[in-house]
C-alpha cells in the first residue's frame, strides 16, 4: 500500500501564484491510458454577480483525465467555477482553454437535481443527452448501452417519477455519459441522497471514470467524498484556490482507511481554519 | 408492511365496475326521491313536474326531431366558439409567455378586458351582431378566451427553469425547447384552463340563447316558458346538466391520454 500523502503547497501560500506549474504527475498507474479526457487551463478566471466578487483570479492547470474535487464552504464561488467551466455562465475575465476546439458534447454536467423530462421515458431522457446527434439511427442504441452501463437497463420504459433519487440520478449520469464527454462536471450530484445510496453513486462514478477516460470536476461539500474519489482536492475560499492537494492513494481506495482519514483531517482544518478568520 | 396491506386488501375485493357507477348513486338516488314526492302529491306538478312526465316530454320532442336539432345547433355554437376563443387564448397566452415583448405589450390591455363580465357585453353584442349566430360565437369565444389565456400563459411561465437550462446545455434547438420542455410542462395548467373554459362555454351559451336566438336549448327553454310547458323547461335544465358533464368527462379522458407521464395520473 502506497502511503504517500501529501500537499502539493505549502499550506499557508496562495496557490494562485504557484499553480502556473502544470501538475503532470501520473498518479493513476494502474489505469489504461485513454486519450479521451481533455486538459483544462485557466487563467485569471474572474467573475462577479453585481458588486459581489465570487471569483478573484483562478489559475488552474487540470491535465487531461484527471478527477479533481473542489471543496469549500457555501458561497465560496466553487459552483460559480464549475459553471464557468461548463460554459453556463459567462467569463468576465480570464480565459479557459481545452488545448483545442471543442464540440458542445464534449463538455456535460450532472447537477445536484436529476433534472429529469418527467414526460419522457428513461430511454428518452439519456437520449436527450445526445445533444445534436439525437435524430441519428443508432441514439437508441447509445442511449441502451449509457443505460446499461449505469445499471437501469430494466427502467427504460419507465417514468421517472417512479424512480428512487438514486435511479434518477443515475439516469441523469446515463445521459450525461451518452455522448461520450472528454470532460464531466459534477455540481453536488450526491447531495441530495441518502448515505448508503450516496456509496454506491459513488463507486458508479469512480468506474465509468476509470472506464471512460474523461477528466472529472467535481464539486461537493462533502470533504470524505472528494478524497475517496479524486486524485486532486482543491480548496476554495474566497474566490481563490487557498489549498491544491494532491490524493496519492491506490485505487480501488478503501473507505475509511487510516491514510485517506488522514487527508481528510488535514482538508477538513483548512475549511475551518478558513472559517475562524471571517 | 402491515399497515399497506391493511388499506389494499379491501380494494382487491371490490368490483372494478362498482368505482364507475359511485359516481351516480346520488343523481339517481334524487331521482328517485323526486319521483316518489311527485306521485304523492307532496310537490304540486306545477311547480315541479314528476321526472316521468319529463321524460315523456323528452320522448315527444325527440320524436318530432325538435330536441336533436337543438342540441345540435347549441352543440355546434358551443364548440366552433370555444375553438375560436380557445385558440386565440392558446396563441396570446403561448406569445406572452414565451416572449416579454408580446407580454409587456398586450398584457395589460387583457387584463382590463377580462375584468370587463362578458355577458355585460350582451346589450351591445345584440347591436352589432343582431341575434345572428356571430353574436354567440363572440361571446362563448371571449368567455372562453381568458381561462385559456390565463393558464397557457401561467403553465408556461412556471416550467422549472432547471429543465429549460438543461435543454440548452444539451443543445436543444428553440423549437426543439418549446416541443419537448415548454409546452409538456404547461399542459397540466393548460387543462385546468380548458376545464375552465368549458363551464364557462355552457354558461356564456345558454345566457346568450335565452335572450337572443331562434333555435338552440337555450332557445328552447325560454318558448316552454312562454307556453307554461314546464316539463320542457325543466328537461332543458338537465340536459345542460348532462352536456356539462360530458364535456368536462371529455377533459378528462383527454388529460389522462396526454398526462400519464404525471403522478396523478398514474395507476395505482
Amino acid at each position: 500500500m502506497q502511503t504517500a500523502l501529501r500537499t502539493s503547497l505549502p499550506e499557508t501560500e496562495l496557490a494562485s501564484r504557484a499553480n502556473f506549474a502544470p501538475h503532470t504527475r501520473v498518479v493513476r498507474e494502474e489505469r489504461p491510458l485513454q486519450a479521451s479526457g481533455l486538459p483544462l487551463s485557466i487563467r485569471g478566471l474572474r467573475k462577479s454577480f453585481g458588486d459581489n466578487e465570487v471569483l478573484r483570479g483562478i489559475d488552474l492547470h487540470i491535465p487531461a483525465g484527471q478527477f479533481v474535487a473542489i471543496v469549500g464552504k457555501s458561497g465560496c464561488g466553487k459552483s460559480t467555477l464549475l459553471r464557468l467551466i461548463a460554459g453556463l455562465d459567462k467569463i468576465d475575465a480570464g480565459s479557459i482553454g481545452f488545448g483545442q476546439d471543442i464540440q458542445p458534447e464534449d463538455i456535460r454536467v450532472m447537477f445536484q437535481e436529476p433534472r429529469l423530462l418527467p414526460w419522457a421515458r428513461v430511454l428518452a431522457n439519456v437520449e436527450v443527452g445526445l445533444g445534436r446527434d439525437r435524430a441519428s439511427k443508432d441514439a437508441h442504441d447509445r442511449a441502451e448501452k449509457a443505460l446499461i452501463e449505469v445499471g437501469l437497463a430494466d427502467k427504460r420504459d419507465q417514468w421517472p417519477s417512479v424512480l428512487s433519487g438514486g435511479q434518477k440520478q443515475r439516469v441523469a449520469l446515463g445521459r450525461a455519459l451518452v455522448s461520450r464527454p472528454r470532460v464531466l462536471a459534477f455540481d453536488e450530484p450526491l447531495g441530495a441522497l441518502d448515505a448508503l445510496t450516496r456509496i454506491s453513486m459513488q463507486r458508479l462514478l469512480e468506474r465509468v471514470w476509470r472506464d471512460q477516460g474523461f477528466t472529472a470536476i467535481l464539486v461537493t461539500h462533502d470533504v470524505s467524498e472528494a478524497v475517496a474519489l479524486a486524485d486532486r482536492v482543491l480548496v476554495i475560499d474566497e474566490g481563490r484556490i487557498a489549498h491544491d492537494v494532491t490524493v496519492n492513494a491506490a485505487r480501488p481506495r478503501q473507505r475509511g482507511s487510516a491514510e485517506l482519514a488522514a487527508l481528510e483531517g488535514s482538508i477538513l482544518s483548512h475549511l475551518l481554519s478558513a472559517d475562524d478568520r471571517t | 408492511m402491515s399497515l399497506i396491506d391493511s388499506v389494499s386488501l379491501p380494494r382487491s375485493f371490490r368490483l372494478p365496475r362498482v368505482d364507475g357507477l359511485i359516481q351516480w348513486i346520488v343523481p339517481l338516488a334524487i331521482i328517485a326521491i323526486w319521483q316518489v314526492a311527485s306521485v304523492t302529491g307532496f310537490v304540486p306538478t306545477r311547480v315541479l313536474p314528476a321526472p316521468s312526465d319529463v321524460v315523456l316530454a323528452g320522448w315527444k320532442l325527440l320524436l318530432s326531431g325538435e330536441l336533436v336539432r337543438n342540441i345540435w345547433v347549441s352543440f355546434w355554437r358551443a364548440s366552433i366558439g370555444f375553438l375560436i376563443g380557445g385558440g386565440i387564448g392558446f396563441a396570446f397566452g403561448l406569445a406572452n409567455g414565451l416572449s416579454q415583448l408580446s407580454a409587456r405589450l398586450t398584457d395589460t390591455t387583457l387584463q382590463m378586458v377580462r375584468n370587463v363580465p362578458h355577458l355585460a357585453l350582451i346589450p351591445l353584442v345584440i347591436l352589432w351582431f343582431g341575434i345572428d349566430e356571430s353574436a354567440k360565437l363572440f361571446l362563448v369565444a371571449l368567455g372562453v378566451f381568458f381561462p385559456i389565456y390565463l393558464n397557457t400563459l401561467h403553465g408556461i411561465r412556471t416550467v422549472d427553469p432547471q429543465l429549460i437550462e438543461m435543454g440548452r446545455i444539451y443543445g436543444m434547438t428553440d423549437g426543439e425547447l418549446f416541443r419537448r420542455v415548454i409546452f409538456p410542462g404547461a399542459l397540466p395548467s393548460i387543462f385546468v384552463g380548458i376545464r375552465f373554459a368549458l363551464g364557462i362555454m355552457w354558461l356564456t351559451l345558454i345566457v346568450a340563447e335565452t335572450i337572443a336566438a331562434s333555435s338552440g336549448l337555450g332557445y328552447m327553454a325560454m318558448q316552454a316558458r312562454e307556453f307554461m310547458l314546464i316539463d320542457v323547461v325543466v328537461l332543458s335544465i338537465l340536459i345542460y346538466a348532462l352536456l356539462g358533464k360530458l364535456a368536462d368527462s371529455a377533459s378528462r379522458v383527454l388529460e389522462r391520454l396526454t398526462l400519464s407521464w404525471h403522478p396523478a395520473f398514474q395507476k395505482r
